[in-house]
């Protein structure tokens, strides 16, 4: 059977990535292709990258960094930050993105996921959601989470998912940062009305989370965290032994 | 010389960088002289069947693929490209494909249980079908990465590996010096590398 995703996403700015502690064996922890070949090494079965950076010459700093990793690393890798255009699909693609995520550009323009996945395909677009309870409502935000677009949640991602969207990342703002689990009310709420991956991100805070995750939320395909691993707290290669042990289905290295 | 059928389908720079890690020469190219000169040739491809099919007729590629298959070259179709090997392909109507491999290529919709996510999209493992230089270093268990929605049947006389999604699907497939991964063997890590190290040391 498909195994169950553990997906660390990096934060790049200005071509370096931000945060990030000492690793063994890995000397510059901020340099992107360094620590995507730890990762990769440990067992991550999807690296992505979002760029932070907001101007031109970082723009093109992240494309550089994107085609030196895509070079040297041969997983899967998921590429958002700045994605308002199919240009930008084109853009990251061309330099070995497999997929490109999506958020507040496709609040913006709801052109943009219907047009991507026509041309390139919908397993290429990634809806990335904000979500974030209003009122006992789970509202949609933009801009990093930080504006309310009173949008109801289901409905965006099923009406994303509609459009194209081949796999959502459903980010929970109530529990990002928290470090006491995955918001598993919101994932099953999510997985009960589209058919396509789920991606749980925000939340995980050690190993047992994800046990927690795959176990509660079965419908949830993958995991993704940045801190826990960048600060060393989980490391995948341990996360994976104790999945296992626990009869969740993972790739074994 | 491992030549890249470029007809305009998919990106092919994952491809060609795993190809150069390997320490291996290869050329992403629609140059019929490139592809003659090869040694050995992979045909890659996403997309849609018939929109593939058509694109690689209308460059007149086709015709150097089929000629380079029928030369004992070893010949690698990948994902869209293996299954454009087969006799027909049921997307979107029904297609002739190159006619490489006998079966033909059908949609996971109504073909596996419901419930499962299509496309099948992540890693899932090779369950190997019989004994092949391919597989020389694959073990029991090993995952590769797989995007795709449509899957091969009745190749039952090519077939080397499968892969569990609800039934055993086509994973790999492999007569003579052709050959084919449903899954991305430049996306599925150091088991994918080796897969296309393998065909790299298959003899021409």
């Amino acid at each position: 059977m498909i195994t169950k995703r553990i997906i660390p996403c990096l934060d790049v700015r200005n071509g370096r990535v931000v945060k990030g502690v000492n690793f063994e064996g890995v000397q510059d922890v901020s340099d992107p292709v360094q620590l995507a070949r730890h990762y990769s090494d440990e067992g991550a079965d999807e690296l992505v990258f979002y760029d932070i950076t907001a101007s031109f010459e970082g723009r093109k700093l992240f494309t550089d960094v994107l085609r030196a990793v895509a070079e040297q690393i041969f997983i899967p890798l998921t590429v958002g930050g700045g994605i308002n255009t199919v240009e930008d699909f084109d853009r990251v693609l061309k330099c070995g993105a497999d997929k490109v995520s999506v958020n507040s550009g496709a609040i913006r323009n709801p052109d943009l996921i219907p047009d991507a996945a026509v041309k390139y395909g919908s397993q290429c677009v990634v809806l990335s959601a904000d979500v974030k309870r209003v009122d006992g409502q789970f509202h949609v935000f933009s801009q990093g989470g930080r504006i309310d677009t009173g949008m109801d949640a289901l409905e965006w991602i099923r009406h994303s998912v509609e459009l194209g969207a081949g796999e959502v990342v459903l980010n929970s703002i109530d529990t990002d940062g928290v470090k006491r689990g995955f918001d598993l009310e919101m994932l099953n709420a999510v997985t009960e009305i589209v058919d396509v991956p789920v991606i749980a991100s925000g939340g995980a805070g050690c190993i047992q989370d994800f046990v927690t995750l795959f176990r509660q939320a079965p419908g949830v395909d993958a995991g993704l965290a940045a801190s826990i691993f960048h600060f060393g707290e989980v490391s995948i290669r341990d996360l994976k032994q104790k999945l296992t042990e626990n009869g969740i289905n993972i790739r074994r290295i | 010389m491992i030549a890249i059928v470029d007809y305009g389908v998919g990106n092919l720079f994952s491809l060609q960088s795993s190809l150069h890690s390997l320490g291996l020469d290869a050329v992403v190219t629609a140059d019929p002289k490139a592809i003659r000169n090869a040694d050995r040739v992979i045909l890659p491809g996403v997309g849609a069947f018939g929109d593939a099919i058509d694109k690689l007729r209308s460059s007149g590629l086709e015709e150097i693929v089929l000629e380079q298959a029928v030369s004992g070259k070893p010949l690698m179709g990948i994902c869209l490209g293996m299954q454009l090997l087969f006799e027909k392909g049921y997307e979107f109507g029904e297609h002739d494909g190159l006619g490489l491999l006998r079966g033909s290529v059908v949609p996971m919709q109504g073909n596996i249980p419901d419930g499962l996510k299509i496309p099948q999209m992540g890693w899932n493992a090779l369950i190997p079908k019989r004994a092949h230089p391919l597989l020389k270093n694959v073990k029991e268990g090993d995952c590769v990465y797989f995007v795709h929605s449509f899957y091969a049947t009745g190749c039952e006389d090519s077939l080397v590996a499968a892969t569990e999604y609800g039934k055993e699907l086509t994973a790999l497939v492999a007569r003579d010096n052709v050959m084919g991964c449903q899954f991305h063997p430049e996306k599925s890590g150091p088991v994918g590398l080796s897969i296309l190290k393998a065909f790299a040391e298959m003899r021409s």
